[in-house]
């Protein structure tokens, strides 16, 4: 099985080159701010040790007060997981940045993320709907849906 | 260790040459076929109907369904399809890829809106005279997820359903009790009443 790394050793090693970017660190994942989002994924990828080539799933939560980003890394050289958070406090016009250049992987994912929870992911190189009908009033998967 | 051979090949050959032999020896006259009663059998095979009756029967023995399989009913479909339950003896073995090749459509599963404009365009693209059975719970109401709001709340939205098939999903004896009430439903049908 994947062994999922410990949240507070990464965040120590990251804390080294990017003093600001973690702001809370659990048991297998990381919560970033989300102007350091692209330069430690980046970090990730490309760090011989870590080498978190593989994104395995992205995912977006509400929570109310803010939605939540959940991108699943993985590591096939490895075979390790981590877990990376990243928040977004703006109800009307939620902005991330894409990990599209990271992971090719996320272009379909961050399309649906936009389409059913209206988070737009700046930089996506064809961030168009993806599962709705162009037209669709709201945002289904957002908690004021129903 | 070496296994002794029974018959040299020289053994074998003579035997199989003896057979041959024999047999042409036995066929040197036609087998007969006697087919003096084909003629008299014609005479007597004259039938007396109305066109309605022939017309029904060749409609409803012959019916080809289209593909229109969005979901899981369809591997109730497929039972019924296959040889256990075989729906070839009512001749409809034949499941149409082209919706101009099919009389059928047995809508199998649940629709979304998304969807909903292709199963239009099957349906509108199939020749008269045309059925459609809706299977399931989904097909008839939109089943489970008839409040979502993705999901079309029943197939009678868009095009009109000639017999409802209850089940999530109907076994395929209910499906098959759906399709001899199609065939009901089709004998009833006349020319000058109009197809529907």
């Amino acid at each position: 099985m994947t062994t999922a790394l410990s949240g507070a050793r990464i965040a120590k090693q990251i804390g080294k080159k990017f003093p600001e970017a973690v702001i809370e660190s659990g048991a297998d994942s990381l919560l970033l701010k989300a102007e350091s989002l692209l330069e430690v994924a980046d970090y990730l990828k490309k760090t011989p040790g870590l080498d978190f080539a593989y994104l395995n799933y992205i995912t977006a939560v509400d929570y109310y007060d803010y939605f939540e980003v959940v991108y699943q890394l993985a590591s096939i050289q490895h075979n390790h997981g981590l877990v990376l958070k990243v928040r977004c406090y703006d109800r009307q016009n939620p902005t991330l940045p894409s990990v599209v250049g990271i992971w090719r992987g996320a272009d379909f994912q961050e399309r649906e993320i936009y389409d059913l929870l209206g988070i737009s992911f700046e930089g996506h190189p064809n961030l168009r709907r993806i599962v709705l009908w162009e037209g669709f009033e709201g945002y289904p998967l957002r908690k004021e849906f129903l | 260790m070496e296994i002794e051979e029974v018959y040299s090949r020289q053994q074998l050959d003579e035997a199989e040459g003896r057979q041959i032999n024999e047999l042409i020896a036995r066929s040197q006259r036609i087998i007969p076929d006697p087919d003096g009663w084909l003629d008299e059998e014609l005479k007597r095979n004259i039938l007396v109907t109305s066109v309605d009756a022939v017309l029904d029967w060749a409609r409803r023995t012959s019916l080809w369904p289209v593909f229109c399989f969005p979901a899981c009913c369809a591997f109730e479909f497929m039972t019924t399809a296959a040889s256990r339950f075989d729906i070839s003896r009512f001749g409809m073995e034949i499941v149409r890829a082209s919706p101009r090749q099919g009389d059928l459509m047995i809508t199998a599963g649940t629709l979304t809106w998304k969807m909903a404009p292709q199963v239009k365009r099957i349906y509108d693209q199939m020749a008269e005279p045309k059925w459609v059975i809706a299977m399931g719970a989904c097909a008839i109401s939109g089943g489970i997820f008839r409040s979502s709001y993705s999901v079309v709340p029943g197939y009678n939205r868009i095009i009109p359903i000639d017999v409802y098939v209850p089940g999530c999903p109907p076994r395929p004896e209910a499906l098959r009790y759906g399709i001899r009430m199609l065939h009901k439903k089709i004998s009833k049908t006349s020319i000058t009443r109009g197809v529907r």
